[in-house]
Protein backbone atom coordinates (compact mmCIF):
# COMPACT_ATOMS: atom_id res chain seq x y z
CA UNK A 1 0.00 0.00 0.00
CA UNK A 2 1.33 3.07 -1.08
CA UNK A 3 -0.18 6.63 0.07
CA UNK A 4 -0.15 9.99 -1.35
CA UNK A 5 -1.22 13.39 0.50
CA UNK A 6 -2.16 16.66 -1.42
CA UNK A 7 -1.15 19.43 1.06
CA UNK A 8 -2.23 21.95 -1.29
CA UNK A 9 -5.41 20.56 -1.51
CA UNK A 10 -6.00 19.73 2.29
CA UNK A 11 -8.51 22.31 4.18
CA UNK A 12 -6.78 20.93 7.80
CA UNK A 13 -10.42 18.89 9.02
CA UNK A 14 -8.34 16.46 10.79
CA UNK A 15 -10.79 13.09 9.99
CA UNK A 16 -7.77 11.39 8.63
CA UNK A 17 -5.70 11.93 11.98
CA UNK A 18 -9.17 10.71 14.01
CA UNK A 19 -9.45 7.67 11.67
CA UNK A 20 -5.58 6.88 10.93
CA UNK A 21 -3.34 8.41 13.82
CA UNK A 22 0.02 6.09 13.15
CA UNK A 23 -0.49 6.91 9.30
CA UNK A 24 -1.76 10.63 9.44
CA UNK A 25 -0.84 13.95 11.65
CA UNK A 26 -1.57 17.39 10.75
CA UNK A 27 0.59 19.95 11.04
CA UNK A 28 0.95 22.50 14.64
CA UNK A 29 1.39 25.45 11.99
CA UNK A 30 -1.29 25.18 9.07
CA UNK A 31 -3.23 21.76 10.04
CA UNK A 32 -2.60 20.06 7.40
CA UNK A 33 -1.56 16.54 6.44
CA UNK A 34 1.17 15.02 7.74
CA UNK A 35 2.47 12.05 5.99
CA UNK A 36 3.80 9.78 9.49
CA UNK A 37 3.91 6.60 7.31
CA UNK A 38 3.62 6.37 3.96
CA UNK A 39 3.89 2.54 3.44
CA UNK A 40 1.90 1.73 6.49
CA UNK A 41 1.42 -2.47 7.03
CA UNK A 42 -1.64 -4.41 5.32
CA UNK A 43 -3.43 -4.05 9.10
CA UNK A 44 -3.97 0.01 8.37
CA UNK A 45 -5.23 0.00 4.95
CA UNK A 46 -9.18 -0.47 5.96
CA UNK A 47 -8.75 2.71 8.31
CA UNK A 48 -6.49 4.11 5.72
CA UNK A 49 -8.89 3.85 2.82
CA UNK A 50 -11.87 4.97 5.48
CA UNK A 51 -9.81 8.19 5.71
CA UNK A 52 -9.77 8.78 1.68
CA UNK A 53 -12.91 7.93 1.78
CA UNK A 54 -14.41 10.51 3.91
CA UNK A 55 -11.39 13.19 3.52
CA UNK A 56 -13.85 16.60 2.74
CA UNK A 57 -11.20 17.95 0.22
CA UNK A 58 -10.16 14.84 -1.51
CA UNK A 59 -6.21 14.75 -0.46
CA UNK A 60 -5.79 11.54 -0.17
CA UNK A 61 -4.69 8.60 -2.61
CA UNK A 62 -4.69 5.30 -1.22
CA UNK A 63 -2.62 3.04 -3.81
CA UNK A 64 -3.19 -1.02 -2.46
CA UNK A 65 -0.70 -3.45 -3.81
CA UNK A 66 -2.16 -5.03 -6.76
CA UNK A 67 -3.89 -2.08 -8.03
CA UNK A 68 -2.87 -0.51 -11.12
CA UNK B 1 -40.53 37.12 -10.89
CA UNK B 2 -40.89 33.04 -12.34
CA UNK B 3 -43.80 30.67 -11.98
CA UNK B 4 -43.37 28.09 -9.83
CA UNK B 5 -42.42 24.89 -12.37
CA UNK B 6 -45.18 22.71 -11.99
CA UNK B 7 -43.71 19.52 -11.88
CA UNK B 8 -41.16 21.33 -8.58
CA UNK B 9 -41.97 20.44 -4.77
CA UNK B 10 -41.49 22.45 -2.31
CA UNK B 11 -39.10 21.76 0.63
CA UNK B 12 -40.58 19.76 3.40
CA UNK B 13 -40.33 20.59 6.27
CA UNK B 14 -42.94 18.51 8.11
CA UNK B 15 -41.39 16.46 10.60
CA UNK B 16 -43.74 13.10 11.09
CA UNK B 17 -45.80 13.86 14.17
CA UNK B 18 -44.38 11.69 17.68
CA UNK B 19 -41.24 11.54 15.56
CA UNK B 20 -39.36 14.89 16.57
CA UNK B 21 -35.35 13.07 15.65
CA UNK B 22 -36.37 12.38 12.01
CA UNK B 23 -36.83 14.17 8.78
CA UNK B 24 -40.15 14.93 7.11
CA UNK B 25 -41.44 12.02 5.61
CA UNK B 26 -41.72 13.12 1.82
CA UNK B 27 -37.67 13.68 1.14
CA UNK B 28 -37.24 10.04 0.90
CA UNK B 29 -39.50 10.34 -2.34
CA UNK B 30 -37.28 13.25 -3.84
CA UNK B 31 -33.96 11.23 -3.63
CA UNK B 32 -31.40 12.00 -5.36
CA UNK B 33 -32.36 15.42 -7.22
CA UNK B 34 -35.33 17.45 -7.98
CA UNK B 35 -36.63 20.35 -8.76
CA UNK B 36 -37.41 22.84 -6.36
CA UNK B 37 -39.41 26.13 -6.15
CA UNK B 38 -37.86 28.31 -3.30
CA UNK B 39 -40.04 30.02 -1.22
CA UNK B 40 -38.92 33.32 -2.84
CA UNK B 41 -39.69 32.28 -6.22
CA UNK B 42 -36.56 30.91 -7.62
CA UNK B 43 -36.88 27.86 -9.46
CA UNK B 44 -33.85 25.74 -8.06
CA UNK B 45 -32.92 22.14 -7.36
CA UNK B 46 -33.46 19.84 -3.89
CA UNK B 47 -30.90 17.04 -3.18
CA UNK B 48 -31.64 14.67 -0.98
CA UNK B 49 -29.73 11.23 -2.30
CA UNK B 50 -26.40 11.18 0.07
CA UNK B 51 -23.83 10.75 -3.29
CA UNK B 52 -25.49 14.06 -4.37
CA UNK B 53 -25.31 16.27 -1.58
CA UNK B 54 -21.66 15.22 -1.04
CA UNK B 55 -20.67 15.68 -4.60
CA UNK B 56 -22.27 19.06 -4.81
CA UNK B 57 -20.42 20.38 -1.34
CA UNK B 58 -17.34 19.23 -2.79
CA UNK B 59 -17.42 20.87 -6.23
CA UNK B 60 -15.68 24.38 -6.82
CA UNK B 61 -18.21 24.75 -9.45
CA UNK B 62 -20.99 25.72 -6.96
CA UNK B 63 -20.55 28.51 -4.74
CA UNK B 64 -21.52 29.82 -1.23
CA UNK B 65 -21.18 33.36 -2.33
CA UNK B 66 -24.70 34.69 0.11
CA UNK B 67 -25.46 37.32 -2.71
CA UNK B 68 -26.08 34.61 -5.94
CA UNK B 69 -28.05 32.29 -3.84
CA UNK B 70 -31.18 31.88 -2.38
CA UNK B 71 -32.20 30.65 0.99
CA UNK B 72 -33.95 27.08 0.67
CA UNK B 73 -35.62 27.97 4.11
CA UNK B 74 -37.52 31.54 3.53
CA UNK B 75 -37.88 34.05 1.75
CA UNK B 76 -35.27 36.26 3.22
CA UNK B 77 -35.10 38.47 -0.31
CA UNK B 78 -31.85 39.36 -1.86
CA UNK B 79 -28.79 38.66 0.31
CA UNK B 80 -25.54 41.02 0.73
CA UNK B 81 -22.06 39.54 0.23
CA UNK B 82 -20.60 37.98 3.28
CA UNK B 83 -19.04 40.94 5.77
CA UNK B 84 -15.02 40.39 6.12
CA UNK B 85 -14.22 37.53 7.66
CA UNK B 86 -17.33 35.25 6.91
CA UNK B 87 -15.48 32.71 5.69
CA UNK B 88 -18.46 30.71 5.32
CA UNK B 89 -20.31 32.95 2.30
CA UNK B 90 -16.67 33.45 0.54
CA UNK B 91 -15.14 30.73 -2.22
CA UNK B 92 -11.64 30.38 -3.13
CA UNK B 93 -9.47 32.39 -2.32
CA UNK B 94 -10.80 34.23 -0.03
CA UNK B 95 -12.44 31.33 1.89
CA UNK B 96 -8.60 29.24 1.32
CA UNK B 97 -6.55 32.18 2.97
CA UNK B 98 -8.66 32.29 6.21
CA UNK B 99 -8.86 28.59 6.54
CA UNK B 100 -5.50 28.49 6.46
CA UNK B 101 -4.65 30.82 8.98
CA UNK B 102 -7.56 28.95 11.30
CA UNK B 103 -6.92 25.55 10.40
CA UNK B 104 -3.81 25.27 12.50
CA UNK B 105 -5.96 26.74 15.83
CA UNK B 106 -8.21 23.62 15.56
CA UNK B 107 -6.31 20.42 14.65
CA UNK B 108 -7.22 17.53 16.27
CA UNK B 109 -4.31 17.43 18.40
CA UNK B 110 -4.91 20.50 19.86
CA UNK B 111 -8.12 20.45 20.62
CA UNK B 112 -7.57 17.26 22.36
CA UNK B 113 -5.32 19.27 24.82
CA UNK B 114 -8.32 20.92 25.87
CA UNK B 115 -10.05 17.51 27.26
CA UNK B 116 -8.79 18.32 31.48
CA UNK B 117 -10.05 21.96 31.19
CA UNK B 118 -13.59 20.58 29.23
CA UNK B 119 -13.58 18.14 32.33
CA UNK B 120 -13.67 20.48 34.71
CA UNK B 121 -16.04 22.69 33.31
CA UNK B 122 -18.24 19.38 32.48
CA UNK B 123 -17.87 18.41 36.15
CA UNK B 124 -18.32 21.51 37.66
CA UNK B 125 -21.96 22.04 35.72
CA UNK B 126 -23.09 18.53 37.20
CA UNK B 127 -22.15 19.37 40.56
CA UNK B 128 -24.57 22.67 40.93
CA UNK B 129 -27.44 19.81 39.20
CA UNK B 130 -26.62 17.65 41.18
CA UNK B 131 -26.68 20.39 44.48
CA UNK B 132 -29.57 21.61 43.14
CA UNK B 133 -31.78 19.00 42.57
CA UNK B 134 -33.65 18.10 39.75
CA UNK B 135 -36.05 18.93 37.58
CA UNK B 136 -33.54 21.11 35.68
CA UNK B 137 -34.28 22.16 32.01
CA UNK B 138 -30.84 21.36 30.43
CA UNK B 139 -29.71 23.35 28.00
CA UNK B 140 -29.62 26.44 30.83
CA UNK B 141 -27.85 24.08 33.15
CA UNK B 142 -25.61 22.30 31.06
CA UNK B 143 -26.04 21.72 27.38
CA UNK B 144 -25.10 25.55 26.30
CA UNK B 145 -22.95 26.81 29.40
CA UNK B 146 -20.25 23.92 28.83
CA UNK B 147 -19.73 24.46 25.20
CA UNK B 148 -20.13 28.18 25.44
CA UNK B 149 -17.25 28.39 28.65
CA UNK B 150 -15.29 26.14 26.31
CA UNK B 151 -15.44 28.46 23.37
CA UNK B 152 -15.35 31.70 25.47
CA UNK B 153 -11.81 30.56 27.21
CA UNK B 154 -10.51 29.30 24.08
CA UNK B 155 -11.10 32.77 21.83
CA UNK B 156 -10.51 34.86 25.02
CA UNK B 157 -14.14 36.37 25.69
CA UNK B 158 -15.07 37.31 29.22
CA UNK B 159 -17.84 34.48 30.35
CA UNK B 160 -19.87 36.94 32.07
CA UNK B 161 -20.43 38.29 28.01
CA UNK B 162 -21.91 34.95 26.89
CA UNK B 163 -25.55 35.82 27.42
CA UNK B 164 -25.52 38.63 25.90
CA UNK B 165 -23.12 37.56 22.55
CA UNK B 166 -26.18 34.16 22.99
CA UNK B 167 -29.13 36.58 22.43
CA UNK B 168 -27.72 37.81 19.01
CA UNK B 169 -27.05 34.55 17.89
CA UNK B 170 -30.57 33.31 18.97
CA UNK B 171 -31.98 36.23 16.27
CA UNK B 172 -29.19 35.67 13.73
CA UNK B 173 -30.47 31.93 13.46
CA UNK B 174 -34.21 32.26 13.59
CA UNK B 175 -36.21 31.52 10.76
CA UNK B 176 -38.83 33.47 11.70
CA UNK B 177 -37.13 37.05 11.93
CA UNK B 178 -36.72 39.16 8.69
CA UNK B 179 -32.98 39.63 7.32
CA UNK B 180 -33.05 42.89 8.37
CA UNK B 181 -33.40 41.80 12.27
CA UNK B 182 -30.88 39.47 11.25
CA UNK B 183 -28.54 41.75 10.37
CA UNK B 184 -28.93 43.68 13.12
CA UNK B 185 -28.35 40.73 15.26
CA UNK B 186 -25.06 39.75 13.11
CA UNK B 187 -23.74 43.97 13.44
CA UNK B 188 -24.67 44.10 17.09
CA UNK B 189 -22.70 40.74 17.90
CA UNK B 190 -19.82 41.93 15.30
CA UNK B 191 -19.72 45.48 17.35
CA UNK B 192 -18.84 43.33 20.70
CA UNK B 193 -16.18 41.30 18.89
CA UNK B 194 -14.87 44.86 17.50
CA UNK B 195 -14.08 45.91 21.23
CA UNK B 196 -12.79 42.68 21.95
CA UNK B 197 -10.16 42.76 18.94
CA UNK B 198 -9.21 46.04 19.82
CA UNK B 199 -8.28 44.81 23.51
CA UNK B 200 -6.66 41.94 22.46
CA UNK B 201 -4.36 43.86 20.23
CA UNK B 202 -3.59 46.39 22.98
CA UNK B 203 -3.25 43.78 25.55
CA UNK B 204 -2.83 40.18 24.32
CA UNK B 205 -3.65 37.20 26.61
CA UNK B 206 -3.17 33.82 26.20
CA UNK B 207 -5.93 33.25 23.77
CA UNK B 208 -7.14 32.35 19.74
CA UNK B 209 -8.14 35.98 19.73
CA UNK B 210 -4.97 37.34 20.91
CA UNK B 211 -2.76 34.87 18.93
CA UNK B 212 -4.81 36.17 15.28
CA UNK B 213 -3.76 39.49 16.39
CA UNK B 214 -0.43 38.50 14.63
CA UNK B 215 -1.78 37.40 11.68
CA UNK B 216 -2.31 39.61 8.02
CA UNK B 217 -6.16 40.02 9.19
CA UNK B 218 -7.41 43.14 9.81
CA UNK B 219 -9.49 44.75 12.56
CA UNK B 220 -12.89 43.83 10.12
CA UNK B 221 -11.54 40.83 8.84
CA UNK B 222 -10.75 39.54 12.73
CA UNK B 223 -13.59 40.84 14.10
CA UNK B 224 -15.87 38.70 11.89
CA UNK B 225 -14.00 36.14 12.15
CA UNK B 226 -14.32 36.36 16.16
CA UNK B 227 -18.24 36.69 15.70
CA UNK B 228 -18.05 33.63 13.62
CA UNK B 229 -16.00 31.36 15.69
CA UNK B 230 -18.04 32.29 18.55
CA UNK B 231 -21.54 31.97 16.87
CA UNK B 232 -20.92 28.80 15.84
CA UNK B 233 -19.60 27.84 18.57
CA UNK B 234 -22.57 28.34 21.08
CA UNK B 235 -25.07 26.75 19.16
CA UNK B 236 -24.26 23.66 17.75
CA UNK B 237 -22.59 21.87 20.68
CA UNK B 238 -25.27 23.38 22.89
CA UNK B 239 -27.96 21.45 20.39
CA UNK B 240 -26.25 18.27 19.70
CA UNK B 241 -26.04 18.00 23.85
CA UNK B 242 -29.54 18.40 24.40
CA UNK B 243 -30.92 16.95 21.49
CA UNK B 244 -28.47 13.68 22.06
CA UNK B 245 -29.71 13.54 25.79
CA UNK B 246 -33.04 13.67 24.87
CA UNK B 247 -32.59 11.11 21.86
CA UNK B 248 -30.71 8.57 24.50
CA UNK B 249 -33.38 8.92 26.99
CA UNK B 250 -36.28 7.89 24.76
CA UNK B 251 -33.69 4.85 23.37
CA UNK B 252 -33.30 3.55 26.70
CA UNK B 253 -31.27 0.45 25.24
CA UNK B 254 -29.23 2.38 23.52
CA UNK B 255 -28.60 4.56 26.76
CA UNK B 256 -27.66 1.58 28.77
CA UNK B 257 -25.58 0.14 25.76
CA UNK B 258 -23.85 3.43 26.18
CA UNK B 259 -23.18 3.55 29.89
CA UNK B 260 -22.62 -0.22 29.48
CA UNK B 261 -19.79 0.04 26.82
CA UNK B 262 -18.14 3.26 27.38
CA UNK B 263 -15.97 2.28 24.16
CA UNK B 264 -18.75 3.03 22.26
CA UNK B 265 -18.81 6.89 22.90
CA UNK B 266 -16.71 7.98 20.04
CA UNK B 267 -18.98 6.13 17.79
CA UNK B 268 -22.21 7.09 19.27
CA UNK B 269 -21.05 10.75 18.54
CA UNK B 270 -20.69 10.44 14.90
CA UNK B 271 -24.01 8.03 15.41
CA UNK B 272 -25.78 11.33 16.67
CA UNK B 273 -24.15 13.40 14.46
CA UNK B 274 -26.02 11.34 11.83
CA UNK B 275 -29.40 10.51 13.13
CA UNK B 276 -30.18 13.59 14.16
CA UNK B 277 -28.16 16.38 11.30
CA UNK B 278 -29.25 19.21 13.68
CA UNK B 279 -27.51 21.43 10.45
CA UNK B 280 -30.85 20.37 8.44
CA UNK B 281 -30.33 22.32 5.40
CA UNK B 282 -27.53 23.83 3.23
CA UNK B 283 -27.07 25.22 -0.08
CA UNK B 284 -25.20 25.96 -2.77
CA UNK B 285 -25.70 27.84 -6.05
CA UNK B 286 -24.36 26.75 -9.60
CA UNK B 287 -21.29 29.40 -11.09
CA UNK B 288 -21.81 27.36 -14.69
CA UNK B 289 -23.79 24.65 -15.74
CA UNK B 290 -23.56 21.42 -14.17
CA UNK B 291 -24.28 17.98 -14.87
CA UNK B 292 -25.38 16.17 -12.19
CA UNK B 293 -27.48 12.74 -11.71
CA UNK B 294 -28.22 13.11 -15.91
CA UNK B 295 -30.02 16.49 -15.13
CA UNK B 296 -28.28 19.89 -16.15
CA UNK B 297 -28.50 22.53 -13.33
CA UNK B 298 -27.90 26.43 -15.22
CA UNK B 299 -25.43 28.50 -14.01
CA UNK B 300 -27.03 30.28 -11.34
CA UNK B 301 -29.76 27.75 -10.02
CA UNK B 302 -29.32 27.16 -6.23
CA UNK B 303 -29.37 23.48 -5.14
CA UNK B 304 -30.85 22.94 -1.62
CA UNK B 305 -29.07 20.71 0.07
CA UNK B 306 -30.90 18.31 2.79
CA UNK B 307 -28.11 16.80 5.51
CA UNK B 308 -31.07 15.57 7.23
CA UNK B 309 -31.78 13.29 4.08
CA UNK B 310 -28.32 12.63 2.63
CA UNK B 311 -27.88 11.00 5.93
CA UNK B 312 -30.43 9.35 6.02
CA UNK B 313 -30.30 7.47 2.65
CA UNK B 314 -30.25 3.58 2.48
CA UNK B 315 -27.87 3.70 -0.21
CA UNK B 316 -25.34 4.60 2.26
CA UNK B 317 -26.50 3.81 6.03
CA UNK B 318 -28.38 0.07 6.55
CA UNK B 319 -31.15 0.98 7.96
CA UNK B 320 -30.91 4.93 8.14
CA UNK B 321 -34.17 5.48 10.27
CA UNK B 322 -32.84 3.14 13.39
CA UNK B 323 -30.66 5.03 15.77
CA UNK B 324 -27.97 2.41 16.48
CA UNK B 325 -24.99 3.42 18.51
CA UNK B 326 -23.14 0.21 17.40
CA UNK B 327 -22.95 1.35 13.64
CA UNK B 328 -20.21 3.09 12.18
CA UNK B 329 -21.84 6.52 10.95
CA UNK B 330 -18.24 7.71 9.73
CA UNK B 331 -18.67 9.41 6.54
CA UNK B 332 -22.23 11.26 7.38
CA UNK B 333 -22.21 14.57 6.28
CA UNK B 334 -23.24 16.27 9.79
CA UNK B 335 -20.29 18.61 9.80
CA UNK B 336 -20.85 19.46 5.73
CA UNK B 337 -18.44 18.00 3.44
CA UNK B 338 -15.67 20.06 0.81
CA UNK B 339 -13.21 22.54 1.75
CA UNK B 340 -16.18 24.49 3.58
CA UNK B 341 -16.75 21.40 6.13
CA UNK B 342 -16.83 22.26 9.93
CA UNK B 343 -14.03 23.65 10.74
CA UNK B 344 -14.61 23.36 14.39
CA UNK B 345 -15.59 19.92 14.12
CA UNK B 346 -13.23 18.47 16.26
CA UNK B 347 -13.72 20.69 18.95
CA UNK B 348 -17.29 19.55 18.62
CA UNK B 349 -16.41 15.79 18.80
CA UNK B 350 -14.52 16.61 22.30
CA UNK B 351 -17.29 18.56 23.65
CA UNK B 352 -19.44 15.67 22.95
CA UNK B 353 -17.81 13.11 24.02
CA UNK B 354 -16.82 14.69 27.43
CA UNK B 355 -20.11 15.96 28.20
CA UNK B 356 -22.40 13.48 27.27
CA UNK B 357 -21.14 10.31 28.96
CA UNK B 358 -19.96 12.77 32.34
CA UNK B 359 -24.14 13.63 32.25
CA UNK B 360 -25.72 10.03 31.81
CA UNK B 361 -22.92 8.17 34.22
CA UNK B 362 -23.41 11.20 36.75
CA UNK B 363 -26.98 10.70 37.22
CA UNK B 364 -27.95 6.74 36.65
CA UNK B 365 -31.87 8.00 36.43
CA UNK B 366 -31.63 10.38 34.22
CA UNK B 367 -35.07 11.11 33.10
CA UNK B 368 -37.69 13.36 31.00
CA UNK B 369 -39.46 15.92 33.72
CA UNK B 370 -42.47 16.44 31.04
CA UNK B 371 -44.07 13.50 28.64
CA UNK B 372 -41.81 13.38 25.72
CA UNK B 373 -44.40 15.29 23.35
CA UNK B 374 -44.32 18.41 25.18
CA UNK B 375 -40.66 19.19 24.50
CA UNK B 376 -40.91 22.14 21.93
CA UNK B 377 -38.92 21.51 19.20
CA UNK B 378 -36.40 24.04 17.45
CA UNK B 379 -38.91 23.70 14.01
CA UNK B 380 -38.26 27.10 13.40
CA UNK B 381 -34.50 27.72 13.31
CA UNK B 382 -31.41 27.14 11.11
CA UNK B 383 -30.01 24.84 13.50
CA UNK B 384 -32.62 22.31 14.95
CA UNK B 385 -32.58 21.13 18.38
CA UNK B 386 -34.78 21.83 21.67
CA UNK B 387 -36.12 25.04 23.48
CA UNK B 388 -35.65 23.79 26.56
CA UNK B 389 -35.03 19.80 27.92
CA UNK B 390 -36.52 19.57 31.42
CA UNK B 391 -35.34 16.91 32.88
CA UNK B 392 -34.77 15.12 36.43
CA UNK B 393 -32.76 11.76 38.27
Amino acid sequence: MKIIVDRHRCIGAGMCVLLAPAVFDQDAVDGKVRLLDPAPPPGALASTREAEQVCPSGAISVVADGDS
Amino acid sequence: MNQPLSDAVELPTTRPSGCPFDPPTELAALRPLVRMNFPDGHRGWLATGYATVRAVFADPRFSVRYELGHSPLADVGPMPPAPPGDMLGVDAPEHTRYRKLLAGKFTVRRMAKLTERIEAITADHLDTMARTGGPVDLIDAFAFPVPALTVCELLGVPAADRDTFRQYVAVVNDMNATTAERTAAYIAGEGYLRKLVATKRAEPTDDMLSDLTDTDLDDDELAGVGTLLLGAGLDTSANMIALGTFALLTHPDQLAELRARPELTDQTIEELMRYLSIVHTSSRTALTDVELDGQLIKAGETVALSVQAANRDPAKFDEPDIFDIRRSAVGHVGFGHGVHQCLGQQLARVEMRIALPALVNRFPTLRLAVPAADIPLRHDMDIYGVHRLPVTW
